[in-house]
């Protein structure tokens, strides 16, 4: 970590333990003293959010697995007897479902943080690339525990995401369905698969938890970026972690969990599916597939392409291009607060995000009329991947080049420190 | 020291190759139980036979039998949707071959290619896209409306228009009597 340690243990066993195991030390100077940019914001607080709801999720599942069971004929009816017979199961679960969903909130805010304040950039990278490894982990953990309760959208949600797979058929005759029969453990979702969901699905979370750990090593070694965008270049420009963001972050996290307390209150259901209280059947389909809120607009972007191996490619595709960001964009800059025309596209790629999840929650046919002219939801839908990928590139490294960004401060001291105007 | 200057290769040298080759070996040798378990079981793969009992199904009506635990659709198809289903070009059609497990792998999708007796439509009810069960007599060709992602099938289950990109798969079947199927 950077700079030298300041851990004086108290206590003649505290120096006794730190010659052995300096643990105390660490979480000293990692978490205590670590100078941190005076300057951080609100929107800061969401990676301390983030580990409070991962924390969250392991603890509710845990107790959670104590009471499901893992197979065709038992689980929709374990999850029923957590929901009505199990002393607060009713509150453990909809904790568990309504934390994955605050959870992805969360991801999300701070996600689009980093995008807006140029954190991916030298020297963050590998800072970055961690942040998308757990993005796809959490997204695997929670279609893996989508599946668990064995309603009728776990189980034609398991099947139409693992029959992307067969889309490599069209590459190599038989791949593809060797795959996902590989996956299934059958010739389709079946039981088999359900087992193996559930035990992927107690695991993952724990390989994210490492991850993250990596994530904050990382973060630790060049130290935070800021909303300026610029260096520290001082002890002027920072502040211990403790007690300042300590402080902060705290304060955001108790807001964060009132609203997640008052989701598993007032609107427990506000996120999920009806059908999901239906028990799963192989035979039928429900009429109107959707994933979760958070698998929407990539949804969207699948269903908008009419060819099938494309579909796929481009649905993964678009989560690994951020994975490129950090040498996609050209600028030197790194804040969008002085990119005057990144600016605007950030914000539109935010608004594109949006737009293309409201389309993939919309059935198939459906279409904006507008004044007599009707518009299918499909081409908004396509337009809308268009932006998507075109912001990534050719915008990016383009957009370095031809804009002139706004001068920047000298430092963090001069800009958060100076009188107002 | 000498040793590990030397240019010569040394007992060490040799050592560390073959405890080297030995070692990546055996950790494939052990990976593929560790894949292959994931594979379906032997019973799995066993129940995978059925037979069905069509002699109760009207003109135009579908039944659906569960098969290796997809939907299986036994169409008896009306006079007008055989000839509808038989006047298709076979330029129009996004995917040319039959996809009938009875017949060689290229053979055209033809109608007749598609069934053994023109009324009775034999086809396993996974949209070919990413798996749902389409619905019967939707959709623009009188034969299937995925509601999914919105694949169309004619009234020889043949994909016509949407994202999927083969027409719905013909088991292998046989009739035992006029009135039984045996699956798979
Ligand atoms: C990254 C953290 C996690 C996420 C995002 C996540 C997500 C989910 C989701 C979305 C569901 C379906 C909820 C529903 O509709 O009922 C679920 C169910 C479940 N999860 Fe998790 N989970 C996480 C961690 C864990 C852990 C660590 C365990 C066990 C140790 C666990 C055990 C379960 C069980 C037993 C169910 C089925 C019961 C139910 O449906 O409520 N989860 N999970
Ligand atoms: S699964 Fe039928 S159209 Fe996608």
């Amino acid at each position: 970590m950077s700079g030298q340690s300041t851990y004086v243990p108290k206590t003649s066993f505290g120096r006794w333990f730190d010659s052995r195991l300096p643990l105390m030390r660490f979480a000293h100077d990692t978490m205590l003293t670590f100078p941190t940019p005076r300057n951080l914001n609100f929107w800061y607080a969401f990676g301390a959010v983030l580990t409070v709801m991962l924390g969250i999720q392991i603890v509710t599942g845990i107790v959670l697995a104590m009471h499901y069971i893992p197979s065709g004929d038992g689980a929709f009816d374990s999850v029923e007897n957590i929901m009505r017979d199990v002393n607060y199961g009713w509150l453990l679960r909809y904790m568990h479902s309504n934390g994955a969903s605050m959870f992805f909130v969360a991801v999300y805010v701070h996600m689009f943080r980093g995008l807006y304040y140029g954190s991916y950039k030298a020297p963050r990278e590998v800072l970055w690339i961690l942040g998308v490894l757990i993005y796809l982990l959490m997204m695997a953990t929670a279609f893996l525990g989508y599946t668990l309760p064995w309603g009728q959208m776990s189980f034609w949600g398991a099947t139409v995401i693992t029959n992307f797979f067969t889309a490599f058929d069209q590459i190599h005759k038989g791949l593809g369905t060797g795959i996902a029969s590989w996956l299934w453990g059958g010739f389709g979702v079946s039981d088999a698969t359900l087992n193996r969901f559930y035990s992927l699905h107690y695991l993952l979370p724990f390989i994210i938890a490492g991850v993250v750990g990596l994530h904050v090593w990382a973060l630790h070694v060049p130290g935070n970026n800021n909303p300026l965008g610029i260096d520290v270049k001082g002890p002027q420009d920072t502040l211990p972690f403790h007690p300042y963001y300590t402080m902060k972050d705290a304060f955001y996290v108790a807001l964060f969990l009132i609203l997640y307390v008052g989701l598993v209150f007032y609107a427990p259901n506000l996120l999920g599916n009806p059908d999901n209280y239906i028990p799963a059947n192989p035979i039928v389909t429900p009429t109107d597939i959707v994933p979760e809120w958070y698998l929407l607009p990539f949804y969207a972007m699948l269903r908008s392409i009419p060819q099938k191996l494309v579909g796929v490619i481009v649905l993964f595709g678009a989560i690994l291009i951020l994975a490129f960001i950090p040498w996609l964009d050209t600028s030197k800059v790194r804040s969008c607060r002085f990119r005057p025309m990144m600016k605007v596209f950030f914000w539109l790629f935010v608004v594109d995000c949006l737009v293309l999840g409201y389309c993939g929650a919309q059935s198939v046919d459906a279409a904006w009329n507008l004044g007599g002219i009707s518009i299918g939801l499909v081409w908004v839908a396509r337009i809308g991947t268009l932006y998507y990928f075109g912001f990534f590139f050719p915008l990016m490294p383009l957009l370095g080049l031809i804009e002139t960004p706004k001068p920047l401060p000298a430092s963090i001291a001069t800009a958060v420190l100076a009188p107002a105007e | 020291m000498a040793n590990e200057t030397s240019a010569e290769p040394t007992r060490r040298d040799f050592l560390y190759i073959a405890t080297g080759a030995v070692g990546a070996v055996g950790v494939a040798l052990t990976a593929w139980p560790f894949i292959d378990q994931m594979n379906p079981t032997g019973s799995v793969l066993a129940a995978a036979t059925i037979e069905a009992d069509i002699s109760t199904v009207q003109p135009g009506q579908q039944v659906i039998f569960t098969w290796r635990s997809h939907p299986l659709f036994v169409r008896r198809r009306t006079p007008k949707e055989i000839a509808e289903a038989r006047a298709v070009p076979l330029s129009e059609l996004p995917d040319p071959v039959a996809r009938n497990a009875n017949l060689p792998d290229d053979a055209p999708a033809t109608d007749e290619n598609r069934e053994f007796k023109p009324e009775w439509l034999v086809v396993v009810g996974v949209c070919t896209h990413l798996g749902c069960t389409p619905t019967v007599l939707e959709g623009d060709y009188g034969g299937w409306l995925c509601h999914c992602h919105g694949s169309q099938y004619d009234t020889a289950g043949r994909i016509r228009k949407g994202p999927a990109p083969q027409n719905l798969a013909v088991p292998t079947y046989a009739f035992l009597t006029p009135t039984r199927l045996k699956i798979g």
